[in-house]
């Protein structure tokens, strides 16, 4: 290896890429845009649940059992019903998500202490929400009775009944549960990883297809060399570009960085090396941009999405297709991510993430340079 | 008509002539499909508890069991204390640890409350609080079952007093009713590989001849810009029928999710969705100036908003205004609410005419754009 060959392959990048606005504004303007957009756009919370309800007690009983539920900021009231089969239509259209009907009698049996039965029909069809809807609607009639019943013991004077169990939850980590500090570094994720790749493939390829990597090919270059003088330039402008938008998940949506800035440093230019190598070994896999976009984009924009643990857990996944995500940069840097930001532990908790990223990186390194080596022959 | 069949003849040649991309475009649906519609899945079952019972009595047991019998919990671990507890949490070895402190049973029936605690991982916020909602109920349940078995010994006569009010949910569940999220993520997968395989197809489209200088020769010519956009993109819709035939035939043959809906509408609409998203794609490609370019507005502008802003996993309707604004322009937010209401409601095709009116304004908006667009250019 010969430092002044590299440095003269990083000179020619940089120039070449400070005269490439659209590549530098790819690297560094779209990941902020990209963060800004979908930071304030998403969340898994399930508030705000569309009810409709059909009232066939009217009284006052049945009206406090409604604001039980409009008092809570899960549930919004939608429509008042008045007959029954206009249900069926309202969540076949999707209006609302849950129906609820209090039958007649409803307020006597509750004034008689009796056991009593609401009706509430759900839209099954997103199961995650549904299920999320139903724990609350049994959660608001629970709370209900439980109001209930106490007052009916005050009534009937009976005092110094304690309630049996002193039920204390504690979340640790992220005691709001805001589901910012659970998307955001998913979204870094999604983010570093897309942009790094394509950049570095594209820029690549686009010199194949224009015929200059023969030229370079033919000079007294190495393909190591080579690659290393061309992935360390993107390397450090990706580098900026994480800075950026972890700075900015910082200021704009109160993701603090718990743990220590100098891991999650050292983290990211592991994993970014990583991206960079896989986007230089793709780029030794194709002849023409339009077959490396297709490639980069099929084998990182949806996995990295759906198999990297940054909405749907791997738990649900058989035991294949988690085989598969273990292939995957983005699902070691995402643990290692939520671990120093949300958690803010140190690095034995992280260890193994660091180890499986080092070993991805080299991996694609020295595919790249055995892939180069080849070809220069 | 002659003069779009040459054209449409020329570009089935040259994406013969690639040897990897034919083969890439109708085999990565399938085998995407495959991958992803087994791993989108947000059941919230399984949740990872450790448990950690300290006083080992026959109340704490049998709290332990109606946690493992509801099915939202799995025993991940036992540990011996709350601190260990704890660690399995710190590890990720664990989401929940249920803490039953020494004098749980004998406290239950004292003067004091029996005190229980319950840690969440809130770095998952989303299995921690469906979790939560859930142990919550089952402490209350408990909490209600203690309360009867006190009231026994209270006198008669102030007993009948007590109105013990009960009001109880009967839940009934449409459409889907073991809530599996995979009936709601499978269609979901198969329309985002749609939308990225079709508008990758087609955002190179005009911008590759520009870049190559082929496109001056195709100027030259006496054809008609339409004409030119049609024939770039008839291929690409014969393409996509059998990339919607090869993708609707492995999600049913693998996931078993059953159409409820005429498979005809479903058809019929998949395509107007192909050609809104193929739309999209030309437009770019007449848009940019380099492939590069095309390449990174495609990406960047369009599928990564439409993966996440759509509607897939993020509800739309929890979104800011601004944002809710931009997502009417994404067809993929027209092709969900199709996709899911054939697979999992059964539609009809009156119920779907409001996104099928967007799909086609989107696709002949675009398409007309691209056409005007790349008029101009002549001149």
């Amino acid at each position: 290896m010969s430092r002044m060959r590299i440095a003269t392959i990083m000179v020619k990048e940089l120039r070449q890429i400070s005269r490439d606005p659209a590549t530098l504004g790819v690297l560094l303007v779209v990941p902020l845009f990209l963060l800004l957009m979908f930071g304030f756009a998403i969340s898994l919370d399930v508030k705000h649940i569309q009810l409709a309800v059909l009232d066939h007690d009217t009284t006052q009983y049945s009206r406090e059992f409604l604001q039980s539920f409009l008092h809570s900021e899960y549930f919004d009231l939608k429509l008042v019903l008045d007959r029954e089969n206009q249900i069926d239509g309202l969540l076949d259209e999707g209006k609302v998500l849950v129906a609820m009907v209090i039958p007649r009698g409803f307020g006597r049996d509750v004034a008689n202490g009796q056991r009593v039965e609401i009706q509430a029909i759900v839209d099954g069809s997103n199961g995650n929400t549904a299920a999320t809807a139903i724990g609350y609607v049994q959660a608001v009639a629970a709370d209900y009775s439980q109001r209930a019943f106490v007052r009916s013991l005050e009534r009937a004077g009976v005092t110094g009944m304690k309630t049996a169990i002193d039920f204390q939850p504690r979340v640790l980590f992220n005691p709001e549960l805001r589901s910012a500090n659970f998307l955001i570094p998913g979204l870094i994720v999604l983010i570093l990883m897309m942009t790094a790749v394509l950049s570095t493939t594209l820029s690549i390829v686009r010199e194949k297809e224009r015929g200059t990597m023969e030229q370079i090919s033919v000079s007294p270059v190495r393909p190591l060399e080579l690659i290393v003088g061309k992935t360390v330039p993107y390397l450090f402008i990706s580098l900026v570009a994480a800075a950026t938008i972890l700075a900015a998940s910082r200021l704009l949506f109160g993701v603090t960085v718990r743990g220590s800035w100098l891991d999650l440093g050292i983290v990211t230019l592991i994993f970014l090396f990583g991206c960079l190598g896989f986007g230089v070994l793709l780029s030794t896999l194709s002849d023409s941009q339009q077959v490396a976009f297709l490639l980069a984009s099929l084998l990182t924009l949806l996995p990295t999405f759906i198999l990297s643990g940054f909405v749907f857990p791997f738990r649900n996944m058989p035991w294949i297709i988690q085989a598969v995500s273990y292939l995957l940069p983005g699902r070691y840097y995402l643990a290692a991510l939520r671990a120093i930001m949300v958690k803010g532990v140190g690095f034995p908790a992280f260890g193994n993430q660091v180890l499986a990223l080092l070993i991805f990186a080299a991996a694609t390194g020295g595919l790249s340079v055995l892939r180069l080596r080849r070809q220069g022959e | 008509m002659r003069t779009i069949r040459f054209i449409i003849r020329k570009e089935f040649q040259q994406l013969r002539r690639d040897r990897r991309l034919l083969p890439l475009i109708f085999l990565s649906p399938v085998l995407q499909i495959a991958l992803l519609g087994y791993a989108a899945n947000m059941d919230v079952k399984d949740i990872p508890l450790a448990v950690c019972d300290q006083d080992h009595s026959v109340e704490s047991r049998q709290l332990v069991t109606s946690f493992l019998e509801s099915g939202s919990y799995v025993a991940a671990a036992y540990v011996p204390d709350a601190a260990s507890a704890e660690r399995s949490i710190e590890q990720g070895k664990s989401s929940l640890a249920l803490v039953i402190p020494p004098e749980f049973g004998r406290s239950l029936t004292g003067r004091k409350a029996a005190p229980l605690q319950l840690l969440a991982d809130g770095s998952d916020s989303q299995s921690a609080a469906i979790g939560l909602t859930y142990a919550t109920l089952i402490v209350s349940r408990a909490q209600t079952a203690q309360a009867a078995a006190r009231l026994l010994g209270l006198d008669p006569r102030v007993l009948s007093q007590i109105k013990a009010v009960q009001v109880d949910p009967a839940v009934r569940v449409l459409y889907n009713p073991t809530l599996a999220s995979r009936n709601f993520m499978v269609p979901g997968v198969l329309a985002l590989i749609l939308m990225v395989i079709t508008t990758i197809l087609t955002s190179q489209a005009i911008v590759k001849e520009k870049e190559l200088g082929t496109l001056e020769q195709l100027i030259v010519t006496p054809i008609t810009p339409r004409q030119l956009i049609i024939g770039k993109l008839a291929p690409f819709v014969l393409i996509s029928l059998v990339i919607i035939t090869v993708v609707l035939f492995a999600s049913l043959l693998l996931f078993g999710i059953a159409v409820r809906g005429s498979l005809l509408v479903l058809y019929a609409l998949s395509l107007l969705f192909m050609l809104s998203s193929l739309g999209i794609g030309l437009f770019v490609s007449t848009v940019a100036r380099t492939q590069q370019q095309a390449m990174m507005i495609s990406m960047f502008f369009f599928m990564m908003p439409m993966i996440i802003l759509s509607g897939f996993v993020f509800p739309i309707e929890s979104m800011p205004p601004v944002i809710q604004a931009v997502t009417y322009i994404f067809p993929l937010r027209y092709y969900f609410v199709i996709i899911r209401g054939l697979f999992l409601k059964g539609v009809s095709f009156a119920e779907l005419w409001r996104e099928t009116a967007a799909l086609a304004a989107i696709g002949i908006f675009v398409i007309a754009a691209s056409v005007l667009r790349f008029r101009k250019r002549l001149e």
